[in-house]
């Protein structure tokens, strides 16, 4: 879907607020390419930078080093109301002095567009944003879900070739948050607008976005599709920032054939891929998803217990306690019936099927 | 008076205690009203004592006759009105003569208000816009700044206005000393003179409510302005202005009024070749000795502002009532 050309480029960014002692580093050497006609998140937690970069390809911010580039021309000599990029923002920021089709409208008056155009446009999008009827009012007379249609049907309005989002949901409650987001993706999809998405919570990131870059601390740590990111997190913040995660610490005992065997000290065997520079004896960290460990009842007493569990509907989750006190939590599917498959007290055997563990390169 | 209302209990509980109590609901109604009427006694004290009664005196006293040796005698009389259209004629005490004098120092006085509020608007907003701009942690500090000179006495300021502008003063000196100018500029007694008196006399009752407003302005919607292709000037006209106009309006009104009535800043920087109402008003109090007219003069002074405020109101009330209907 994703043609190759880059809509947007950052090459080596780095940002620095303040000077001497309280100089932040908002952003540190972040270099990115965004393919045209995609959605693409920056996640991370906040404080990451990831509205720090967005700021600067709308050209709020200059980089302190390195350089944004639209469509393959560098921008950094061009004031945000010359970049043909549009912001929706997280407060919304509508015109509270102006109707809602005169806040539409801005954009296009702006940019000196005749009025016999702007008309028709304006009620283009308030159908897109499924808000026709609702011109005449103010900002002030709407809900928060209308705001932020009407901001995006603003932003949306002069056919940006990249419309950045700035937690546009974070404001809405949770159905409308659901709801907002098949819309947004449809309507990324209808228009064909590159969608720079900002966000902290993953999964908006993961069900919205084609590719997206978790962030931290100023720099990418991952960069891919939602499935890849889910799957084959890169390092610890990656597999602990996107969804539940177990990290176990295991030894290499041995290498053969490209695949390495290790252990932990509870026991549990993993059987992985090996990644270049191990050896046996060697430390490596395993993350493992709860969801991924099938746990089975024994009678005889074994070296795992149930000491925890928790119903969360389709779900139980349960904390096992392993021979050497450490805990690992998993996720089993309930029963038909609704009941958990397991009770607190339980003694089970605990598998790790062959891919499930991720050896993560800390 | 103790907060009775917080002890008892309220509505209907309140009535059925009254009842079990013997008290009859009535009187319990004709108490509270009394108890109402006391609180606001001191509020409509306030207003009678100061606001109605002077006015009212001052109507009665601009239909009544001068007093040989000032104040008034117990006569009616029109003429204090007459007076300010009409001349007696010197020769015939019966004809009148149609006279613009007074109208003119009205007029002048209106254009030199009208003049100063447009000036304090040009210097105060961008003062205001620079203070609301500063990081929070300094703007208090911005805003101290700006009002400590408004501490010293008007008559100080104005003084100094004087020695500054006047032919010997540091502005000529200076730019006879440059070269640029022979002669000197003749500023002081002037209108203009009284123009810049006005000016920076009331220039902080146009800074102090933009910035207020300014301050409270979302700098987001800026933001949003540049980001919608908006230029700087857009940005300022078609958002910052409509967001920060209660300010503005707030601040023309207060400079406005003040300006019109002034009377220190037109005898010390106009000489007092030129009066303006307020310096009227005080000679007819002083030594003209002709109260009536005097009260005339000022009510009529204040039948042309709110005409003039009743005007604005129709104007540019319409479309702020649809502003926030």
């Amino acid at each position: 879907m994703a043609t190759e050309r880059s809509a947007v480029e950052a090459r080596g960014v780095t940002k620095i607020f303040g000077h001497g002692p309280d100089a932040v580093r908002a952003l540190d050497d972040v270099s990115i390419q965004i393919r045209e006609n995609e959605f693409f998140t920056l996640l991370g937690p906040s404080g990451c930078g990831k509205t720090t970069l967005l700021r600067l390809i709308a050209g709020f911010e200059l980089p302190t080093a390195g350089e944004i580039l639209l469509e393959g021309e560098p921008v950094g000599h061009l004031p945000p109301n010359k970049r043909l990029v549009n912001t929706v923002f997280q407060s919304y920021a509508l015109f509270p002095h102006m109707t809602v089709r005169q806040n539409i409208a801005f954009g296009l008056e702006m940019r000196g567009i005749d009025r016999a155009t702007i008309n028709p446009t304006v009620d283009e999008m308030l159908g897109l944003v499924q808000l026709a009827g609702y011109g005449n009012r103010r900002p002030s007379q709407l809900s928060g879900g209308q705001q932020q249609r009407v901001a995006l049907a603003r932003a949306l309005a002069n056919r940006p070739k990249v419309l950045l989002l700035d937690e546009p949901l974070s404001a809405l409650d949770l159905k409308l948050r659901q709801g907002m987001r098949v819309e947004l993706k449809n309507i990324q999809q209808q228009t064909g607008i590159t969608f720079i998405f900002v966000t902290h919570d993953q999964e908006e990131a993961l069900t919205m976005s084609d590719r997206l870059a978790v962030m931290s601390q100023g720099r990418i740590q991952q960069l891919g599709g939602p499935h890849e990111i889910y799957e084959q997190p890169v390092n610890r913040f990656v597999a602990d920032f996107i969804g539940d995660t177990n990290f176990v610490l295991a030894r290499v005992t041995a290498v053969e054939n490209g695949r390495a065997r290790c252990r932990s000290d509870s026991g549990l065997e993993f059987d992985v891929v090996a990644i270049a520079d191990v050896a046996p004896g060697r430390e490596v960290t395993f993350a493992l998803r709860p969801e991924k460990i099938r746990l089975a009842k024994t009678d005889t007493p074994s070296r795992a217990k149930v000491v925890q569990a928790t119903y969360v509907g389709t779900d139980t989750n349960y904390v096992v306690e392993l021979a050497d006190t450490s805990r690992l939590e998993v996720r089993v599917q309930n029963a038909l019936d609704g009941h958990a498959r397991f009770q607190v007290g339980d003694h089970v055997s605990i598998e790790v099927p062959a891919g499930a563990a991720r050896m993560l390169m800390d | 008076m103790a907060p009775a209302s917080d002890i008892l209990p309220t509505g209907a509980d309140r009535a059925i205690a009254m009842q079990r109590a013997g008290i009859n609901l009535d009187e319990h109604e004709a108490q509270q009203r009394r108890r109402r009427w006391m609180l606001l006694s001191s509020a409509l004290l306030a207003i009678i004592i100061f606001g109605i009664c002077p006015l009212f005196i001052i109507v009665m006293y601009s239909f009544l006759s001068p007093d040989d040796y000032a104040g008034v005698k117990w006569e009616f009389s029109t003429d204090a009105y007459v007076q300010f259209l009409f001349e007696r004629d010197i020769f015939e005490e019966s004809v009148r003569v149609f006279n613009t004098a007074y109208l003119e120092i009205y007029g002048r006085s209106f254009l030199l208000a009208i003049y100063s509020t447009f000036a304090a608007l040009l210097f105060g907003f961008p003062a205001a816009y620079f203070m609301a701009t500063r990081p929070p942690e300094t703007r208090n500090l911005w805003v101290f700044l700006f009002t400590l000179p408004f501490w010293t006495n008007l008559l100080i300021r104005t003084y100094s206005m004087l020695i500054i502008i006047r032919d010997e003063g540091l502005i000529n000196i200076g730019l006879q000393k440059l070269g640029i100018i022979d002669q000197p500029l003749v500023m002081l007694y002037t209108d203009f003179a009284v123009g810049l008196g006005l000016i920076y006399s009331y220039l902080p009752f146009m800074v102090l409510p933009i910035y207020a407003s300014l301050e409270k302005l979302d700098f987001r919607l800026v933001e949003a302005g540049f980001d919608l292709y908006a230029s700087r000037y857009r940005v300022l006209r078609r958002i910052i202005i409509p967001l920060a106009k209660p300010g503005i309006i707030a601040g023309c009104i207060l400079v406005f009024i003040p300006a019109l009535g002034a009377f220190i800043t037109p005898i010390m920087l106009g000489g007092g070749k030129n009066l303006m109402i307020g310096n009227l008003i005080s000679l007819q109090f002083g030594s003209s000795r002709n109260w009536p007219f005097g009260s005339a003069a000022a009510l009529i002074l204040m039948a042309f502002v709110m005409i003039a405020l009743m005007f604005y109101v129709r104007t540019s009330g319409g479309g702020k009532v649809r502003a926030h209907g």
